[in-house]
């Protein structure tokens, strides 16, 4: 049995991988263009050169780090589909800092993503907050959050930090994590350092689940509150650390665009998606740090080869988002999964 | 400007904005009230939007001209059903997380609408239609004095049938016996399917109602509005016709009360500046108000709102 469960852990998300891109070229076939060029051109403009590497590598980084907030939350049994509004405070938080504080790199990098991380701990924390003591559910509170953060983040750069452009000032020297040596060996890809911060993240969403005493906590909510509660533990505090911890992964991958990516920040119209592709990756990589990195490097890559897809086969670059959201279908019914290995083990009887 | 002249710049402007919400959130209602926890009503929307759009070009150019907009209505309600049977499908039957099923809904329209824009126009958005809902007096009840001016004359048609569709709704779910069996298999499934009554059939009825309410909005939204589909056109009307929906404590016509609410929100945050007394109130607290307002009626500061008991649990025979 425990042997099985391990094993569908594996195969559900290779299954749903398999069955999106098949539904995706079918897609791409009734809309006559040709699937398996396109294709070809997506692997290309994932792996064909190092400058695709260093695209990718870079889109995964604020990848692994939402996918880490959304996953955090899911092991106390919370929904967090705030990250994107958390993503967005953070990223203000950076560039605030990355801007206005005068330090030596080795204390302003850390500082700028240590407030990115604050900020987007205390966002989500609201959340959680609310759910711990008003019972509230947190999937509705963390919508509605994103939008007060989307426009309440627009509006403070516009009154206090605006630059020509509808934008921030770019970050100082000192906060930037973009790296020349990593750009030139790329080919001049936009990659930068922020993946070493993912990865660290990713190793300790990790030890803080598996190796700390509130991590145990924080899963033993989610697995039963109830037994939780009965057994000692205090469920609202686990709640609202959970929101919080959750809240600072996504606030981190705000400071990946705002000191790597982009150096500043925009006023933006609408979310960077970064945040709902969050929930695939978490969603992909079945909530575990190493999962995670994977579910970001599939759809960080997915993301990337899109574009080189729609310059060579001329697929536009939405039919990833379609594939993306078919993987998440599929992953999401599981039971459809599950439902089938059972009957092949009873040798298909019922 | 006179307070009369304030009211009829800010009143039908609201209106005209809550119209696709409403819509929405009726939608939502039928979804959640059979149980059936529905994110996905932003995906919905925004593909009846998509819908409309090229419905509405199409319908002009085989000469359809002002029927065009009343047939993309049509057409949008049933695209926005089969749409949502996705996600009942997933949500039902194959006993899917429901958040997460509406979550895929919301990727998958989004992608897919703009996918075929730009397979069909060649553009990242659709051409613009020139048969729009028009704005006209209702006959006589405009005549009458103050009232009628502020809520009877130059407003769109489909701002009324939105309100008549709320009272539809309302005397549909608290009036007749198909009304109290959704209800009750969103409140306490088994007990409804003890007492003969198909859980999952009519949970399949609430949500294949939510996509064409839904879709039905966002068609509204194109004809009414923006008069277009762009990657732009639905950012968030859905997730607000939820909010209402909540805000309105999963009644009808307490949905109907919220989008109206959120839209003269929307409204002065449009016109605002043209307002004395209201231009010195930053326009964001206009643009957060239906989400903050949302989320202190949830905290039971704005009165206590409940969800239906059952929403958001698949329904298994036989288990405690």
């Amino acid at each position: 049995m425990q042997n099985n469960t391990k094993k569908i852990k594996f195969i559900v998300p290779l299954i749903s991988v398999f069955l999106g891109l098949l539904i995706g070229g079918i897609i791409m076939l009734i809309s006559g263009y040709k699937p398996i060029e396109a294709y070809v051109a997506l692997f290309q403009g994932i792996f064909g050169g190092s400058y695709y590497i260093g695209e990718t590598i870079r889109q995964m980084s604020p990848l692994i780090l939402s996918g880490l907030a959304v996953a955090f939350a899911f092991r106390t049994g919370l929904f967090n589909i705030g990250v994107e509004g958390q993503l967005l405070v953070g990223w203000l938080a950076a560039v605030y800092v990355g801007i206005f504080v005068d330090a030596p790199a080795i204390i302003h990098i850390p500082l700028a993503v240590l407030a990115a991380g604050v900020a987007g701990a205390l966002w989500g924390s609201v959340p959680g907050i609310l759910k711990a003591r008003f019972k509230v559910h947190e999937v509705i509170t963390t919508i509605m959050m994103n939008y007060i953060a989307l426009y309440s983040t627009n509006e403070i750069i516009r009154n206090f930090m605006l630059a020509p452009g509808e934008r921030t000032e770019n970050v100082k020297e000192s906060a930037s994590l973009a790296s020349p040596f990593l750009q030139s060996i790329t080919e001049y890809s936009t990659l930068h350092f922020g993946i070493i911060v993912a990865i660290v993240a990713a190793v300790i969403m990790w030890f803080l689940l598996w190796r700390t005493t509130l991590g145990y906590e924080l899963r033993a909510v989610g697995f039963n509150q109830h037994a939780s509660q009965y057994a000692g533990i205090n469920v609202s505090k686990n709640i609202v650390l959970s929101m919080a911890i959750s809240g600072a992964f996504a606030g981190i991958a705000g400071s990946m665009e705002g000191l790597g990516t982009y150096q500043y920040m925009t006023i933006n119209a609408g979310f960077t998606g970064v945040g709902f592709d969050g929930i695939a990756v978490a969603l992909l990589g079945a909530n575990s740090a190493i999962g995670v990195i994977l579910g970001a490097a599939l759809f960080g890559g997915l993301k990337i080869g899109a574009l080189n897809m729609q310059a060579i086969a001329g697929v536009p670059t939405e039919l990833v988002g379609v594939v993306i959201a078919l993987i998440i279908f599929f992953v999401a019914c599981s039971y459809l999964v599950h439902w089938l290995m059972n009957r092949v083990n009873r040798g298909g009887k019922i | 400007m006179s307070f009369m002249d304030i009211l009829a710049l800010i009143i039908p402007a609201a209106i005209v904005s809550a119209a696709p919400l409403i819509f929405t959130a009726l939608g939502g209602v039928f979804s959640e009230r059979s149980g059936v926890v529905n994110i996905g009503l932003e995906g919905l929307m925004l593909f009846g939007a998509f819908t409309g759009a090229v419905t509405i070009y199409y319908g002009e150019q085989f000469g359809l001209d002002g029927a065009a907009p009343w047939v993309s209505f049509v057409v949008a309600m049933i695209v926005g059903a089969l749409f949502a049977s996705i996600h009942a499908v997933a949500s039902i039957s194959l006993k899917a997380d429901q958040v997460v099923s509406g979550v895929a809904i919301n990727f998958l329209a989004a992608g897919l609408a703009i996918f075929l824009t730009k397979k069909i126009f060649n553009a990242g958005q659709t051409p613009v239609i020139s048969e729009r809902i028009s704005k006209s007096d209702i006959p006589f009840l405009s005549d009458i004095p103050i009232i009628g001016k502020l809520f009877f004359s130059n407003a769109y048609l489909t701002s009324y049938l939105a309100v008549f569709v709320a009272l539809i709704v309302w005397y549909v779910l608290y009036k007749t016996p198909f009304g109290l069996r959704l209800r009750s298999v969103g409140e306490h499934p088994m007990a409804a399917d003890t007492m003969g009554i198909n859980v999952k059939k009519m949970r399949y009825v609430g949500v294949l109602l939510s996509g064409a309410l839904a879709g039905l909005g966002g068609a509204v939204y194109v004809a009414s509005i923006s008069g277009n589909f762009t990657h732009s056109t639905i950012t968030g009307q859905g997730f607000m016709a939820l909010a209402a929906m909540i805000f309105g404590k999963w009644h009808p016509l307490g949905a109907l009360g919220a989008a109206l609410f959120f839209g003269l929100a929307q409204a002065i945050s449009i016109s605002g500046a043209q307002i004395p007394g209201l231009q010195d109130i930053p326009k964001v607290f206009l643009l957060i108000a239906p989400y903050v307002l949302t989320i202190l009626a949830l905290a039971g500061l704005v009165g206590r709102a409940d969800a239906p008991k059952a929403l958001g649990t698949p329904y298994e025979k036989g288990k405690r």
